[in-house]
């Protein structure tokens, strides 16, 4: 009670100190050369209002208050502590609580660390975010108050979704946001820097701090979500491109050409326009992404409601940005035509180039593969969806030259490269491609594209391997490369061997084939806090390896759910997967057993990618 | 005649053009290959022709319908106009039961017999999704 409206109030002065920032911020920008002090305090307070609000709802979550209407919806008396502080976040209004907390948190440390930057860009990418952060202000009190007073009060809350109730799930969303959010300071900067024409070597270098953090936090985030669709929702993969996954991979995307991009204008004063347009899409793709989500335009698991006046608000708030900065790239920008830039083919620069065009190619490919379905729908009122197949087959293909030009790119210097001493290039090449001919062979004698494909990573993989002795000035660059190989190397073997055994069995009853036998022993029923559970007991002979395995029915009481949780034997090599799932009340279970090679080394190597990220931003002069 | 520098920005200009055209023809020609269209079962006893092709049928689950065997289930999904019957053999979500809604996608082997390739799942159990609640309201 006293909780919520302390943390309504706080949200309504926060609204307040985003108005009175923006004037000072106007004031300061046309008077003065100083930033006015006054502007960093309202900013600290202005964040302060908003964990005050946030802690408020919080403490409604923990104290089951359910005279609130946001922890009614979400919560029960029966949820474990945990899930109850993490259920603050696993809704609509709490989620959009804590964007704003970051939103406001990320401005003001962007003004502790900016003091050796120009100070009128510091105003002016403060008005701008605060413009970002005055848009969520409203958008949260008006469609979506996280403190709408509930009357009579409820004895019991409708509870939190029994999938959300889960450790990966709860820092998940937090994790996502920072990489979000951080894309809206690149957003604010890159508008108030080519306002004042300030595009430049010193920016890159500032900014490049901001776009890696994101990118380190955004990777994470996507990393956590998926491992949770793997074990939680047993899915049983690690990508299934579905809609929401796509929206976390665009900006991803877009995010990965921009930090490239500035690698370049770091050195050299070229790309400046190609930098902008890239900050901008990568904010609006992420704005993009929430609108999706939000409005329950894609069936998902994020959707929490469908509500078409958060949806309508987001688009037109996503419509006035665009518009401002549109309006701000072709009013202000100038590209200075004084400056000659001798580029050879042979360069570090023509390799940037290329590695762009391949991920302005993935990302139109998804982004198409994502919008596409709505856009039909608007139109023509078809109702249509897009698969893996169409993603498999686009993108493949392109990955083959990707991987190359992924390790040869490093190997070349700037501006201009000679081709002497670069024979040991072509010889690895040679023998990555016999190497994989051989691997393939063995497996699946048909597939020449598979062999090229893995031949393609493994060279990346052993030239990345090889750099680590060379060179030991680019480690970041190396770790995250050397990642990447791994990763696609893992997906590659992941995919031609996995294996997937689908049947219906009862208590007793067991599957055969040629090489493996499931046994269903026995089933255990176990009352817990708030939820039953049914265990199932399996053995498992599949050749020389055998084991038991133990999935799980839970079925909560408070929402009446049922989930699965999987059962999954991780080892170096591949992991063993099996969930249940009862049909109908009858004796009969839906029993799904997975071999997945290689699956950790898929997580392990998006960690080594996101470790290289780590490696870059800690040291300074990389 | 030009110079050099000409020459450079022409050539570069002509094959970002070029794989511009060439990404543009790749991806539409590939969306319209593999886009999966959503039916209601009354759609399907209009359609014209029976395609070998993947689609998605969505309504409600008979009520008293599912019938589980070994190694495949059967059940009949209804829009209360017209029904379909499902024979299915995979993974099933946990939301799947009679009386709710259901996406299932796969081949169409004649106007009341669909083979499914895979039951979509759903996440929360009063939620619908879009094209199910539409195709309902619909009738």
């Amino acid at each position: 009670m006293l909780s919520s409206s302390i943390g309504y109030y706080s949200l309504i002065f926060g609204l307040c100190v985003s108005i009175v920032i923006i004037f000072l911020s106007i004031r300061n920008f046309k008077i003065s050369n100083n930033l006015d002090k006054k502007i960093l305090i309202f900013s600290f307070v202005q964040f302060a209002l908003v964990l005050v609000s946030f802690l408020g709802l919080i403490s409604a979550f923990v104290f089951s208050d359910f005279s609130n209407e946001t922890v009614f919806n979400n919560s029960h008396t029966t949820k474990p502590l945990f899930y109850k502080i993490t259920g603050t976040w696993g809704n609509h209004e709490g989620s959009l609580l804590l964007w704003l907390l970051v939103l406001t948190l990320f401005i003001f440390i962007f003004l502790l660390k900016s003091k050796n930057q120009p100070n009128k860009y510091r105003i002016l990418t403060v008005i701008f975010q605060q413009i970002i952060i005055f848009g969520f202000f409203t958008f949260l009190i008006k469609t979506s108050n996280p403190f709408n007073y509930l009357f009579p009060i409820n004895e019991e809350g409708l509870g939190l979704n029994p999938i959300l109730q889960d450790p990966a799930l709860a820092i998940h969303p937090p994790i996502l946001y920072l990489g979000y959010v951080g894309s809206s300071i690149i957003f604010s900067s890159v508008l108030a820097a080519t306002t004042l024409n300030n595009i430049n070597i010193y920016w890159a270098k500032h900014i490049k701090v901001w776009v890696l953090t994101s990118w380190v936090f955004l990777t994470l985030g996507i990393l956590l979500g998926s491992i949770w669709a793997y074990y939680e929702l047993g899915w049983g993969g690690f990508w299934f491109w579905d809609p929401v996954e796509n929206v976390s991979l665009m900006p991803w995307l877009a995010l990965t050409t921009l930090f490239h991009c500035l690698l370049v204008l770091e050195k050299r004063p070229i790309f400046k326009s190609w930098v902008i347009i890239l900050s901008i899409s990568t904010f609006t793709l992420s704005m993009c992404g929430t609108f999706l989500v939000r409005s329950g335009i894609l069936n998902s698991v994020h959707t929490f409601a469908n509500d078409p006046e958060r949806g309508l608000f987001i688009l037109s708030f996503l419509f006035v940005l665009v518009f401002i900065s549109i309006f701000i790239f072709f009013i202000f920008h100038k590209n200075d035509e004084n400056y000659s830039s001798p580029i050879f083919l042979l360069s570090k620069e023509t390799s940037l180039v290329i590695n762009n065009w391949f991920m302005m190619y993935f990302l139109s490919v998804i982004l198409i593969g994502t919008v596409y379905p709505i856009f039909l729908d608007v139109i023509s009122s078809q109702k249509i969806s897009v698969g893996p197949p169409f993603y498999h087959k686009l993108l493949i293909p392109f990955l083959i030259p990707f991987l190359i030009f992924m390790a040869i790119g490093p190997r070349l210097k700037w501006i201009k490269s000679e081709l002497k001493g670069k024979s040991n290039l072509i010889l690895l090449l040679i023998i990555s491609l016999f190497l994989s001919f051989f691997i393939i062979r063995n497996f699946d004698p048909n597939y020449l594209l598979n062999s090229i494909l893995i031949g393609s990573a493994f060279y990346l993989f052993f030239i990345t391997i090889q750099d680590f002795f060379i060179k030991k000035k680019r480690l970041s660059q190396n770790v995250a490369h050397f990642g990447f190989s791994l990763l696609i190397l893992s997906i590659l073997f992941n995919n031609i061997l996995s294996k997937e055994i689908i049947t219906n069995l009862r208590v007793g009853e067991s599957y055969k084939n040629k090489d493996l036998e499931i046994v269903f022993n026995d089933l255990i029923k176990e009352d817990k806090k708030n939820y039953v559970s049914f265990t199932g007991n399996f053995s498992i002979t599949d050749k020389s390896f055998k084991s038991l395995l133990k999935p799980e029915l839970r079925v909560y009481n408070q929402p009446n759910i049922i989930t699965s949780e999987a059962d999954i034997k991780i080892t170096l090599y591949r992991d063993n997967f099996i969930t249940i799932n009862s049909v109908k009340n009858e004796d009969y279970f839906n029993v799904r057993y997975l071999v997945k090679p290689f699956m950790l080394w898929i997580w392990i190597s998006v960690l080594l990618i996101v470790l290289g990220g780590l490696t870059s931003l800690l040291k300074k002069n990389d | 005649m030009y110079g050099r520098k000409v020459k450079l920005r022409f050539l570069f200009i002509a094959s970002v053009f070029l794989s511009l055209i060439l990404s543009a023809f790749l991806i539409l020609k590939s969306l319209e290959e593999n886009v999966v269209y959503f039916k209601s079962p009354s759609d399907i006893q209009f359609l014209e022709e029976i395609k070998n092709q993947k689609i998605r049928v969505g309504g409600m689950v008979k009520e008293n319908s599912i019938k589980v065997l070994p190694e495949k289930i059967n059940f009949i999904v209804t829009d209360y106009k017209n029904e379909i019957y499902v024979v299915y053999s995979g993974v099933l979500p946990n939301l799947f039961s009679e009386g709710k809604g259901v996406v299932a996608e796969g081949f169409l082997k004649d106007r009341n017999f669909f083979e499914a390739t895979k039951i979509l799942a759903k996440h929360d159990e009063n939620y619908m999704p879009p094209e199910v609640k539409e195709a309902l309201k619909e009738k």
